[in-house]
């Protein structure tokens, strides 16, 4: 077993991406993730695992450091909170064009614009359907815990080689400020050069005169290859549709009424349900570990034995729409959930699902 | 078991480390913890506070509107949590600096003029570990030792140094604490 | 005849042969356009330096988008003036490699100014070649933030009011001033004297990046776009000279992380 610390989950973001042998950090700061750096430049991970830390002038600068070198086979991390991964989007879209693996945390804020500094689950599009320009998507996994915020950084660039993909860890400023005991995970050393040329014999690292050269673009200005790069990307999504969805079913067995929720608010909702069933409310919850790849499959299969949805997310009704697509409109699905930085409580949650689903 | 407890102050009061000491002390135990702060930068100079939860079981809302316990060391926070205490629940708070004391009947009601203490003894640093030691007294969910391992592993070893102070303020609260009457 | 062709066709009567770093594409720019000269200097160096497979280039957008196409090295398309952060990406993780970016002036002038000035103090220990041609050449002739004064564009039709558009960047002149920068100078590719000036400064720039641990090497090539101008090459060669070159003056800024006194 390894290491039990207590932790926010900004800091087991930064300690785990030291132990997982990542090879570059690069962000700028911003509310609430700004510890995410800090415990970074403490720790120094540069003297000990050869990590780069490094403090962008931008998170643009950020995103497109991490761009050089993931394409150099690097495994290489960035950030950030809304306002930032906004800027970031230009970037993603050219990895995502690229098929770059890397990793993007996003401790989201409550918005649009500046905003606030609180929690908020208001990116669910953004980090779900592209947000940058294409026909692109990310994974985007979604920690309901420290413990997660840790385990989610290997896991995510496992996955992020994989598919060659940028992958997003969708949290908020109340997983990243909260403080959990997590277990950390033994440390894995960094990649050696051989081992990257190996691993990504596409990457940029210096073409030696046995092989053609390496060339990492988006670009394709014949429109017909493009589509032939479109279509594979498609086929990649199909895929990661196909074999990566993760879910977790809380008190599902016996439920009549079904929550819907990811990170935060599924914190949230299990409150809710305890204090649901303390009135003899018997409601369960459904988890979205992966929210790209969406668990479809999984809700339109507890859809058969509940009477009705209701989705908890931090935002006026985003991931709603996929569930309403889970179950082809079919279902009494509904949403609740408090915007612009408020958390949602558990009573409100209970009571949002006696209203509008119960009662409704 | 579940303890959920609010406790709340000025910012600098040291109320987010009382909340991770307590917090560790609940892991040395090897209980399930979670320490949710208020953050930002209302926390400078303004009010600031943490949810602590210790329980047997995993935590779900790390986030509450009602909470067992409320440790109270500021006027703002009084007003804003002694309506959050359950019926049944704990109140315990600093006298120093409240002009309108808490009222409510349904619940347990204990002050610890720590601040006032800690002045006395010159430990103006840890003045929150009279609080803590108070709170402890009246609602033991860890034990002494599980606190000063706690101690060990949230200061960093530069302030080692301080636990027998520490240890000191704790027993000192134990001792001061005081049930309010008619409450 | 094909004795003859055999006895032109010889090793020793070589006296001049593409570089291998060039790929055998054909080179997308304009006839006239200095930016096949500087791309085959560029390859010529790291051609002479043994450094071609160790070498990873970045050309971000603009006219030199497509310059993996010509260049037979490991090469990184970038976003728009985003080369000095990609290249910052890849140097800081793969610190013995041969990094450098290829950018046009709307490029690190004026999208990309904040990476290549922060790239710059920071002392990344790259090479920048920055393709100065006054105009943007791949969108078909639009103002750049090194468009003279006067100068007409398909955006300042009327000549480039300063008043209104704000005055050309002299970014070279200002990166030098910043103390992360080891070599900075300016040059031309429009006759062969200057081409070997170029290159030899090309070279130095190399040079440096290797020999030393922090430092941009930064080489600014002041360039023609005849298409762009709206002129003949040959014109277009001219009215750089007399125009260009008195308001973006040829020669060494820094050398050596100490500025030219002129």
């Amino acid at each position: 077993m390894g290491e039990l610390k207590l932790m926010k989950g900004n800091e087991a973001i930064a300690e785990a991406a030291i132990r997982a042998g990542v090879d570059a950090y690069f962000g700028y700061p911003i509310t609430p993730q700004s510890e995410v750096i800090e415990y970074l430049m403490v720790e120094k991970p540069y003297e000990t695992t050869g990590m780069v830390v490094l403090q962008a002038e931008s998170e643009i600068a950020a995103i497109n450091m991490v761009y050089g070198a993931a394409a150099s086979g690097k495994k290489a991390m960035t950030s950030s909170s809304s306002p930032g991964i906004s800027l970031k989007q230009e970037g993603i879209s050219y990895m995502a064009g690229a098929e770059l693996p890397c990793l993007i945390a996003n401790v989201v804020r409550g918005g649009p614009g500046l905003g606030t500094i609180q929690p908020s689950q208001a990116d669910y599009f953004q980090a779900t359907k592209g947000g940058g320009h294409g026909d692109y998507h990310m994974i985007v996994l979604a920690p309901a815990s420290v413990q997660e915020m840790a385990d989610f950084v290997s896991k995510g660039f496992d996955l992020a080689f994989k598919y060659r993909t940028p992958v997003m860890i969708l949290s908020d400023g109340l997983i990243g400020q909260m403080m959990e005991k997590v277990i950390l995970s033994e440390h894995t050393p960094r990649w050696t050069d051989e081992e990257i040329i190996k691993l990504s014999p596409w990457a940029t690292t210096g073409k030696p005169a046995s092989r053609e050269r390496n060339i990492i673009t988006s670009l394709d200005l014949d429109p017909y290859r493009q589509e032939e790069h479109n279509i594979h990307l498609q086929k990649k999504y199909k895929e990661i549709r196909e074999k990566e969805v993760e879910y977790e079913e809380i008190m599902c067995e016996d439920a009549e009424y079904l929550f819907v929720a990811y990170g935060s608010s599924s914190r949230i909702a299990q409150k809710a349900i305890k204090l649901g069933r303390e009135k003899g409310i018997k409601a369960g919850l459904l988890r979205p570990i992966t929210l790209y790849p969406f668990p479809s499959e999984a809700i339109r299969r507890l859809s058969q034995q509940v009477k009705g949805i209701l989705s908890l997310e931090m935002s006026a009704g985003q991931m709603i729409e996929d569930i309403r697509l889970s179950v082809d409109c079919e279902m009494k699905v509904e949403h609740f959930g408090r915007m612009g930085g408020v958390i949602h409580s558990p009573a409100e949650a209970l009571q949002a699902l006696e209203e509008k689903i119960i009662g409704g | 078991m579940t303890e959920e407890i609010i406790i709340a102050g000025f910012g600098g009061q040291g109320v987010l480390s009382m909340g991770k000491i307590l917090a560790y002390s609940g892991i040395m135990q090897e209980q399930e913890v979670s320490w949710m702060p208020s953050y930002g930068p209302e926390m400078r100079g303004g009010t600031a506070n943490v949810t602590v939860i210790l329980s047997d079981e995993r935590i779900s809302s790390p986030i509450l509107t009602e909470y067992d316990t409320a440790i109270i060391l500021n006027q703002q926070s009084l007003d804003k949590f002694e309506k959050a205490v359950k019926p049944g629940g704990l109140l315990i708070y600093d006298g120093n600096g409240i002009s309108h004391h808490p009222e409510r009947k349904d619940i347990r009601i204990y002050r610890v003029d720590a601040a006032d203490e800690a002045g006395k003894l010159g430990l103006a640093k840890i003045f929150n570990m009279i609080v803590l030691g108070g709170y402890l007294k009246v609602n033991p969910v860890v034990e002494l030792d599980n606190v000063i391992k706690g101690l060990k592993k949230s200061l960093p070893q530069r302030y080692h140094h301080m636990i027998p102070d520490n240890e000191k303020a704790i027993m000192r609260g134990m001792e001061i604490i005081y049930p309010v009457k008619g409450s | 005849m094909k004795d003859e062709i055999s006895e032109i066709v010889n090793v020793e009567n070589l006296v001049y042969k593409k570089t291998p770093l060039m790929t055998d594409n054909i080179l997308s720019y304009c006839p006239g356009c200095g930016h096949g000269t500087a791309h085959r200097i560029t390859m010529e160096v790291l051609e002479e330096l043994g450094i071609g497979e160790k070498t990873i280039g970045v050309a971000p957008v603009g006219c030199s988008v497509l310059a993996y196409e010509f260049m037979n090295i490991d090469m990184q398309q970038a976003a728009h003036g985003r080369a000095p952060a990609v290249a910052t990406g890849i140097k800081r993780t793969w610190p013995h490699k041969i990094v450098f970016t290829y950018q046009g002036d709307g490029d690190l002038a004026a999208i990309g100014t904040a990476e290549t000035i922060h790239a710059c103090n920071r002392g990344e220990n790259f090479v920048i070649i920055f393709v100065n041609n006054g105009i943007y050449g791949m969108t078909g002739g639009q103002m750049a933030p090194t468009t003279l004064p006067g100068m007409k564009s398909s955006t300042s039709p009327y000549g480039r009011d300063v008043h209104i558009m704000g005055n050309p960047l002299k970014m070279t002149e200002l990166i030098a001033e910043l103390p992360g920068t080891r070599f900075v100078t300016r040059q031309a590719v429009h006759t062969p004297g200057n081409v070997r000036k170029a290159k030899r400064a090309i070279k130095k720039a190399f040079e440096n990046q290797m020999n030393f641990k922090e430092g941009i090497n930064f080489v600014e090539i002041v360039s023609n776009c005849n298409s762009g101008w709206k002129m003949t090459p040959v014109h277009s060669n001219e009215w750089m000279v007399e125009n260009m070159f008195p308001f973006f003056p040829l020669g060494d800024i820094k050398v050596d992380g100490e500025l030219v006194n002129k």
